[in-house]
């Protein structure tokens, strides 16, 4: 390894190791609201210190270089400034397919002009060990990247968000996995691609953008906010990969961190559906649900229907409301009318907190943004495991557009495929409202809710934003 | 730097990476996600070389376009991810500032 990476003067190692460390800061300021600005800008720095240093330690080629920057940098402001908050989940997605498109474009890079990348022997052949680091990057990037674009056109609506289920594709997922590991091997060994020839890493390549397709399409939409903290952690692994190849320790802490960020979403985001990792990268949750459900039929049962004025009226007698948000708040746009309501309410002196569970919405901290786009104080949002004890001694608990996450019966019916989820226990509360479309739907996971069926719930049947506007109106109008 | 120094530093971060993002707010999971999008494009140092280095090795002309087709892409994330986070940021507000529901 004499070659360019052993000749990368110490100061461009320090400097990558810097921007390294501030990449580690960036995350650490998300501990709080207050710190998070910093943090971010922390990262700002640490990628430009990054790009400095590679542009610094490459000097040719600039003016090419400085327009590409240009042209990819007005995209992603043009996107970033224009973008609505509801639609994060695939702005994220989009992005996570970005990264990994761009890993393959590296990998493939390296493989045509290693001498470049300072990955060749002394005899002009690509180094071992750099074609294992390659090989995987590359089959990362590319599973990352169509992944990716499959989650982003089921979360943008382009493509139907209920599985689609293959004959055999377990089968299929595991043999063209392994297909890829074997293939890694004899890249690493074949004497042909260590002179940068032959045809493997196109057929590693084609193998992973295939796989990437036909992990993702078996999973349900309500599986979302798994699928987009793995495609995270994958997104992470394939630029930790590339760091090896380059032996670049920026890239290399970068990708150990969003690849462990990614995993520890995909693990909290499991753990609050209580389903297995496995179980959700297996696919078809939720198709079940229009193929049979014997105990949600049966013979109609009665729920009581009210109005928005009958809302408004017990919500301005009540002492303390709890708002539970769900993706129906986030498609409805529901969200600025609702803080309106809490605002009115609080005027009336009713106390209002919001609850949040972990997998409301499409992404983890969905429901947050939202709110906090409504200009919710952060304060007045909990966590499940904060504010679930409240709901037995709070007046009102206002469900809107959040349905599976408020279920008890996934406290008690061991056959339901919900059972052991944590949820949210509006059931205790005095008095339910729950927003929602019709009483035809049944959530993502098919299953009835008996919550819509007690004494004490009235069903508020309206699009969540059309009903909330008209509550505001109560509100205003219906005082002495 | 040899393998095994860089496997170490990988495996450090790793486990540096688990603490720091257990001490993230749940509040903070989006914006942690754009974030740790924008920094994952440090991609862009590899897709630099390529571009660089295609500019003066002969043969190196699909190497650089590919560099630089690489440099698009992780800029719009960078700089998308970057300003998208702020943008999120900016709305964590606390309760003290009286919200003007004056009408």
């Amino acid at each position: 390894m004499e070659h360019a990476v052993a000749a990368t003067p110490a100061w461009a190692v320090l400097a990558y190791l810097v921007s390294g460390v501030l990449f580690i800061l960036s995350l650490r300021g998300l501990s709080s609201p207050e710190s998070s600005q910093a943090g971010n800008r922390n990262g700002m720095i640490g990628m430009l210190i990054a790009v400095g240093t590679t542009l610094a330690l490459h000097p040719t080629g600039l003016p090419l270089i400085i327009g590409a920057i240009a042209i990819g940098g007005g995209i992603g402001w043009v996107i970033a400034q224009r973008i609505q908050m509801t639609a994060m989940p695939e702005l994220v997605a989009g992005f996570h397919s970005l990264v990994g498109m761009a890993a393959v474009l590296v990998g493939c890079a390296a493989y045509l002009n290693p001498v470049a990348f300072g990955i060749t022997d002394a005899a002009g052949a690509i180094l071992g060990v750099s074609r294992v680091e390659m090989g995987l990057g590359v089959a990362i990037g590319a599973i990352t990247f169509s992944g990716s674009i499959i989650a982003f056109l089921k979360l943008s609506g382009r493509m139907s968000g209920s599985p689609i289920l293959l004959p055999g594709r377990h089968v299929l997922n595991l043999g063209v996995l392994a297909g890829i590991l074997i293939l890694t091997g004899i890249f690493a060994t074949d004497s042909g691609a260590a002179a940068g020839q032959g045809p493997l890493l196109w057929i590693i390549l084609g193998l992973s953008f295939l796989i990437g397709v036909t992990l993702i399409i078996p999973i349900g939409g309500a599986d979302m906010p798994v699928v987009i903290s793995m495609l995270n952690s994958y997104s992470g692994w394939a630029a930790a990969a590339m760091g090896f190849t380059l032996q670049n320790t920026a890239m290399i802490i970068t990708g150990a961190l969003v690849g462990s960020s990614g995993a520890i979403l995909s693990y909290i985001m499991c753990k609050a559906m209580n389903r297995s990792f496995i179980s959700v990268i297996a696919g078809g949750f939720g198709a079940e649900a229009d193929a049979g459900g014997p105990k949600a039929s049966g013979p109609a049962k009665s729920y009581k229907a009210g109005s928005a004025g009958d809302a408004a009226f017990i919500m301005q007698n009540a002492e303390s409301v709890i708002i539970v948000p769900g993706y129906g708040m986030a498609v409805s746009q529901a969200q600025h009318a609702l803080r309106e309501m809490g605002d009115l309410l609080k005027k009336e002196g009713v106390s209002v907190k919001y609850a949040i569970h972990p997998v409301a919405g499409r992404m983890p901290g969905h429901m947050n943004v939202l709110l906090a786009e409504a200009n919710v104080p952060y304060d007045e949002v909990f966590e499940l495991e904060d504010i679930n004890s409240e709901f037995g001694q709070c007046d009102v608990a206002f469900v809107i557009g959040a349905n599976d996450v408020t279920n008890p019966l996934a406290k008690t019916d061991k056959t339901s495929p919900i059972y052991g989820m944590p949820i949210l226990d509006v059931e205790k509360a005095k008095t339910v409202l729950f927003v929602k479309r019709s009483m035809g739907g049944v959530g993502y996971a098919g299953v009835d809710n008996p919550v819509f069926y007690a004494d004490n719930t009235m069903m508020l049947l309206a699009d969540a934003k059309k009903m909330v506007e008209n509550i505001v109106k109560g509100l205003n109008g219906g005082g002495h | 730097m040899d393998f095994l120094s860089i496997l170490s530093i990988f495996v450090l971060a790793v486990f540096v990476g688990y603490y720091v993002v257990w001490s993230v707010t749940p509040a903070l999971h989006t914006p942690l996600m754009a974030v740790t999008n924008a920094i994952s494009s440090v991609i862009i140092v590899g897709a630099l070389i390529a571009a660089a280095a295609g500019a003066i090795t002969e043969g190196g002309g699909i190497s650089q376009w590919l560099g630089l087709l690489g440099v698009v892409l992780a800029s719009i994330n960078i700089f998308g991810g970057f300003a998208v986070t702020r943008r999120m940021l900016a709305m964590y507000k606390k309760k003290d500032k009286k919200p003007a529901a004056s009408k």
